[in-house]
């Protein structure tokens, strides 16, 4: 019988994706003004790579029934694993509010060092995060927020706003010499926060171009069937398309399928997140798929990064703060055929 | 039975004049206006999209792309139809489909082409079929319990094969299927399948012992047993008769979607649940309609169709499927009262 897939080469592609992000972090950080950077350096408790004081991270994870959230997933354990200073306590990974709030308290009681925590629903969540806090364990609070800044040291995200702004003005900028242009939208699931936020960031971005009218906007459900039944009924309903905005590129594979199906090719598509098939996509440049805007998984690697500081007592190389900010939005960056190479390497499957 | 010549009064309008009209006649009527209320519904349906959406919905391709997504539901439900027809119910046809999708897109699956994916599909979706089927059958199991457990297990396993990943087919002679070029007399292939698996289910619910068994054990399991069905061993063939329709459907939708996802088949057992309730198959077994089943099917892919056609959001297109549901069962019984 079959095997499943064996998917040691993946980690090890995830492994360098979360070293050479680290790497762009870096160097982003630094290059402005690198040669004064070093003279304060000292003065400062910087987290570096240098081996320092022993930290136990507890990691409550998403359940990886995704692409992105599996790369999250891998994302923390691979940075985890590089550092010799850093223990980490992982629990199973969770959809389920109640399911997860036991294994933070289990964290708890084990008494870690610091607590990294993607939580199932934000809100739900905020009590245990509180009682974290009120135990004396500073919470790394991963993309979706807690109710509360009580309930966290520091939150390190994505920007869903951004990402449909970003995508927005990329079409914005490829349509503003078409007239009457048409602009559809595949979004994600309705009933998530996230996906109105992308919305907005989307329409408030098209209100800067008044010769683009956004005609038609389907939610899909963030997978692959969705995407394609979704995308061929969007297809079907639009006999003309200027291009097209999918919020998720695991969905998008599907989208892709039903453009392929209804053999359409007369628009451009961006899509949302950075899967690898995505950036594969758009480096062969063979089909509808132009670019994609990122909701990069490499936050999680950050978050571990954070954590450490955090445990360690010491702020973030490049910035002249003794601490780690309380909050960082990652940037939604576009990835299109001119700098896909420099993304490749942190794409999901 | 011992009680004198004259009948009680109030059953000659529950049994009407047997004499005038034969049974078989009146049983035919019956179901005929029962179908015919589903057609009237779907009339409707094509009526309201016909006439918001003249040109997009009255199209060949959309007519196509209906047929198409109702492909893969609707073979799902057909095995639905047999289990519910029998007094069971299936809870894990949504998650044998992801568990057959995702084995079935393994790369070492793929290794053997076009057969390999096929049968893999297949296969898979008859063991966990035999496992229910043991599990109810055999075990002593309330269906709903023993398919509940495989809904988890099944969705569990689909995830640990995937590791969260999207399986993409890279096997050619698998996505032809699903393109333009194979269409055969403009149908797409697809279709031809679902064809296929409610013309067979049909034959075989109304033409065979297997179908009599089916619905005498749904009717009444002691009364089944004492006319000396094995009934213990009908209900095993039903499950695996379930679980093959969810191999296939699997296998329908790799074509479709060109992978194998763990989240493929999401809520397809509310979906073929409804489906075969709508036709007028009875939940608490001993009647079933597989034509019913399929115009369920089709009622609830055209009216998604509708609703994508004319932009309405989410919210809305729950909404009104739900108050569809409750429209169509009421119109079902009114037309199966009055006869």
């Amino acid at each position: 019988m079959p095997e499943p897939t064996p998917s040691t080469s993946r980690r090890g592609l995830l492994f360098g994706a979360a070293a050479v992000s680290a790497g762009v972090f870096v160097t982003g950080c630094t290059s402005n003004e690198p040669s004064d950077a070093k003279p304060t350096a000292n003065d400062q408790p910087v987290a570096d790579d240098k081996p320092g004081k022993p930290v136990t991270i507890g990691f409550a994870g998403p359940q990886a029934d995704h692409g992105w959230l599996n790369a999250i997933n891998e994302q923390a354990k691979k940075r985890a694993e590089k550092y010799s200073d850093v223990t980490m306590e992982t629990t199973e990974g969770s959809n389920d509010t109640a399911q997860q709030i036991g294994q933070i308290e289990t964290l708890i009681n084990k008494k870690v060092d610091v607590l990294v925590v993607l939580p199932a629903d934000g809100k739900a969540l905020t009590q245990v995060g509180l009682k974290a806090m009120r135990a004396g364990i500073p919470v790394v609070n991963l993309d979706r927020v807690f109710n509360t800044p009580q309930a966290y040291r520091c939150w390190i995200g994505g920007d869903n706003y951004g990402m449909g702004l970003n995508a927005g003005h990329y079409i914005g900028e490829k349509l503003k010499d078409t007239p009457d242009a048409r602009v559809i939208e595949l979004a994600g699931l309705d009933n998530l926060e996230l996906t109105k936020q992308r919305t907005q960031g989307f329409d408030d971005a098209l209100k800067n171009y008044p010769n683009i009218k956004k005609v038609a906007r389907q939610a899909a459900e963030f997978t692959v069937e969705s995407g394609q039944a979704k995308m061929a009924q969007l297809l079907q309903a639009q006999s003309k398309v200027d291009a097209l905005w999918n919020h998720d590129d695991d969905q998008g594979v599907g989208a892709l399928r039903a453009i392929e199906q209804a053999g359409r090719d007369d628009f451009l598509m961006v899509g949302g997140a950075g899967a690898l098939s995505a950036f594969e996509a758009i480096k062969a440049d063979d089909g509808v798929l132009k670019a994609t805007v990122l909701y990069p998984p490499s936050m999680a690697a950050s978050a571990i990064d954070l954590a450490r500081a955090l445990g360690q007592g010491k702020g973030i190389g490049g910035l002249a703060e003794f601490e780690i900010p309380t909050s960082l939005t990652c940037y939604s960056a576009v990835v299109d055929k001119e700098n896909v190479d420099q993304y490749m390497s942190t794409g999901f499957k | 039975m011992t009680q004198p010549v004259s009948p009680p009064r109030e059953r000659t309008d529950k049994v009407p004049a047997t004499g005038e009209t034969p049974a078989w006649r009146a049983v035919l009527f019956r179901a005929d206006l029962r179908t015919l209320s589903l057609l009237g519904v779907l009339a409707v349906l094509v009526l309201i999209g016909g006439i918001t959406r003249p040109d997009e919905f009255l199209d060949t391709r959309n007519l196509q792309l209906v047929l198409t997504q109702a492909s893969v539901i609707g073979v799902v439900t057909v095995g639905m139809t047999f289990v519910i027809t029998s007094g069971g119910i299936d809870l894990s046809v949504g998650a044998i489909v992801a568990l057959s999708s995702v084995w079935a897109t393994t790369v070492a699956t793929q290794e053997f082409g076009f057969t390999g994916i096929l049968f893999t599909a297949v296969l898979v979706g008859l063991g966990c079929g035999l496992v229910n089927g043991v599990l109810i059958a055999y075990g002593g199991m309330v269906p709903f319990i023993a398919t509940l457990a495989m809904l988890a297990s099944a969705r569990g396993l689909a995830l640990l094969i995937t590791d969260g990943r999207t399986q993409v087919v890279t096997i050619d002679g698998v996505l032809d299927l699903g393109e333009r070029d194979s269409y055969v007399l403009g149908i797409p292939p697809l279709v031809l399948v679902f064809a296929a698996v409610t013309v067979i289910g049909w034959l075989v619910l109304n033409r065979t012992t297997f179908g009599r068994r089916t619905v005498a054990v749904g009717g009444n399991p002691e009364a089944a047993r004492l006319a000396g069905i094995d009934v213990r061993r009908q209900r095993l063939y039903l499950y695996l008769l379930s679980g093959l329709c969810c191999g296939i459907a699997a296998f329908l939708l790799i074509v479709l979607a060109g992978s194998g996802q763990n989240t493929n088949g999401n809520l397809y057992e509310l979906d073929a649940i409804a489906a075969a309730i709508i036709g007028g198959t009875l939940l608490t077994g001993g009647r079933g309609t597989i034509v019913g089943s399929v115009l369920g099917v089709l009622i609830f892919t055209t009216i998604t169709n509708i609703f994508a056609l004319n932009n309405l959001q989410s919210d809305v297109q729950q909404i009104a499927k739900g108050a569809i549901i409750v429209a169509a069962v009421l119109v079902q019984r009114r037309t199966a009262s009055t006869t």
